[in-house]
């Protein structure tokens, strides 16, 4: 998987649990301060995406986690 | 110093009738039912298999991503009390929240976010529960969301009691404002349960109409054919206001809140008092705290139920702790009974009686019960003047609650 593959993947996981705009997400983008993900959502975010990409993501990696181009190295390693 | 009058000036709901309050109102008058069969795959194994359910979907009326995070009854509490704040006047206006209250409670909660997830839990384990779970399903979930549409800071408050909590929640709010603790207090009741389990433990319980093959003539408050209630979803929400700052600010004035009376049984879980005395004590207490001549009181919008045993001793209560003048609705005949959000809703159509000089139809009244000593409107809508009314609700438990509400 490219890491534009898995970008979109995110950014559809991201417009079902959180509304945000598939447009908006690149991997520059703070999931946080430019997303608006709560912590809440973030939750369901790295469910979706453990379920999407087959990877577990363990909770003590989620802090490390603060932008889209964080997650999609964490992603693209464990695939 | 004089204890200060409470007013009404905002009203908001969404119902088996309507989305809003006027065609809810406009199908009350006009004596509607809002009771239909239950089509769902899971509803055809039950032996109660009609409901009163919603006119119109939350989802027509709040976006995905927001509704991901809602039980149905928080969102439906979050619609009706975004409609009475702005039908207040209050929508953008600069409201202190810490003079701004929420009173607002549900019967059962969150039932079916608790359920929903437990399949999943089932299915998939535990990391596939929706983090959104408590807030979703904690019964304070309903009260701290309108909280937070609304900006309170003096406090949000979740009542729980059965069917009486609607009517409850605003006995609170009125209390709020006695007591200073805030200038508006936005108070009613949500409820949203119509799924199998509810169904089935009330369906044990035999409280529930079973008449399946005629929906509509289900609820059939104080018909000698009557055999039980008809679920119903649906939220309420009244704006109660000081009524010195609605003066203030040039608010219309729906009604007075004038009174209320609050009292237990202490007799039986679920069964009432058999002489109706804990209601009986709760429509005394509601008068006497309104300061308004019986005689004045010429319309009751009954609890009424369409069970058996209720019905029937609400009747005899009225006679003893008001006479033989008023006249009553069961308005639950159109809406079937909305637990939670029962007191409520009633107490909307109650304000609007008033406000209208209009009392609502009791439809299904075909034959009616030899006790029914009082004066019903039955079928048609009953033009009158109505200086005062009392709304009555009792829930599961012993709760009793009675409100008067009178022209402004």
């Amino acid at each position: 998987m490219t890491r534009d593959e898995i970008t979109t993947g995110l950014a559809e996981i991201l417009e079902e649990v959180a509304g945000v705009n598939p447009d908006d997400v690149a991997e520059g983008k703070s999931f946080t301060d430019d997303l608006d993900v709560d912590s809440l959502s973030m939750v369901e975010v790295v469910v979706a995406a453990e379920e999407k990409f087959g990877v577990k993501i363990p909770d003590n990696e989620v802090q490390n986690l603060k932008t889209v181009g964080d997650a999609v190295s964490y992603i693209a390693a464990q695939s | 110093m004089s204890r200060p009058d409470v007013v009404v000036t905002g009203l908001g709901a969404t119902t088996p009738l309507g989305g809003d309050v006027a065609s809810t109102w406009d199908a009350m008058l006009a004596g509607r039912s809002g009771v239909s069969a239950l089509t769902q795959e899971w509803a055809e194994q039950l032996p109660v298999r009609i409901a009163a359910q919603l006119a119109v979907e939350p989802s027509e009326v709040l976006d995905r991503v927001r509704l991901r995070r809602l039980d149905r009854s928080e969102a439906i509490a979050i619609i009706a009390a975004q409609q009475a704040w702005a039908d207040a006047g209050l929508a953008g206006s600069d409201l202190d929240g810490e003079r701004l209250a929420v009173s607002v409670g549900s019967g059962i909660g969150g039932a079916t976010t608790l359920l929903a997830q437990d399949d999943i839990l089932e299915a998939s384990g535990p990391r596939r529960v929706s983090p959104h779970t408590i807030p979703m399903l904690m019964p304070n979930g309903p009260a701290a969301w309108v909280g937070l549409e609304l900006g309170a800071k003096a406090g949000v408050h979740a009542v729980a009691s059965a069917c009486a909590t609607g009517a409850e929640a605003i006995a609170l709010g009125l209390d709020i404002i006695r007591s200073g603790r805030a200038d508006v207090v936005v108070a009613g009741g949500t409820e949203a349960v119509i799924h199998p389990l509810p169904i089935a433990g009330f369906s044990s319980m035999r409280a529930m109409s079973t008449r399946n093959d005629e929906p509509q003539r289900a609820s059939r408050p104080w018909d000698r054919g009557r055999d039980g209630f008809v679920l119903g979803e649906g939220a309420g929400i009244l704006v109660l206001e000081r009524a010195e700052h609605a003066a203030a600010r040039g608010a219309r004035v729906y009604a007075r809140l004038a009174g209320a009376g609050i009292t237990s049984d202490a007799y039986d879980i679920v069964q009432p008092h058999a002489e109706g005395e804990g209601a009986i004590r709760a429509i005394a207490k509601a008068i006497a705290d309104a300061d308004v001549a019986k005689q004045d009181i010429v319309h009751v919008n009954a609890h009424a139920t369409s069970t058996p045993v209720g019905d029937m001793l609400e009747i005899g209560g009225l006679h003893k702790a008001l006479g033989d003048h008023p006249v009553l609705s069961a308005t639950k005949s159109m809406t079937g009974h909305l637990l939670g959000a029962a007191g409520a809703l009633e107490s909307i159509a109650t304000i609007l009686a008033i406000r209208d000089s209009v009392v609502p139809p009791t439809i299904n009244l075909d034959d009616p019960e030899p006790g029914l000593t009082l004066d019903v409107a039955a079928h048609k809508a009953r033009h009158m003047e109505i200086p005062a009314a009392l709304n009555n609700a009792f829930g599961f438990g012993g709760h009793n609650v009675a409100l008067v509400f009178a022209r402004p």
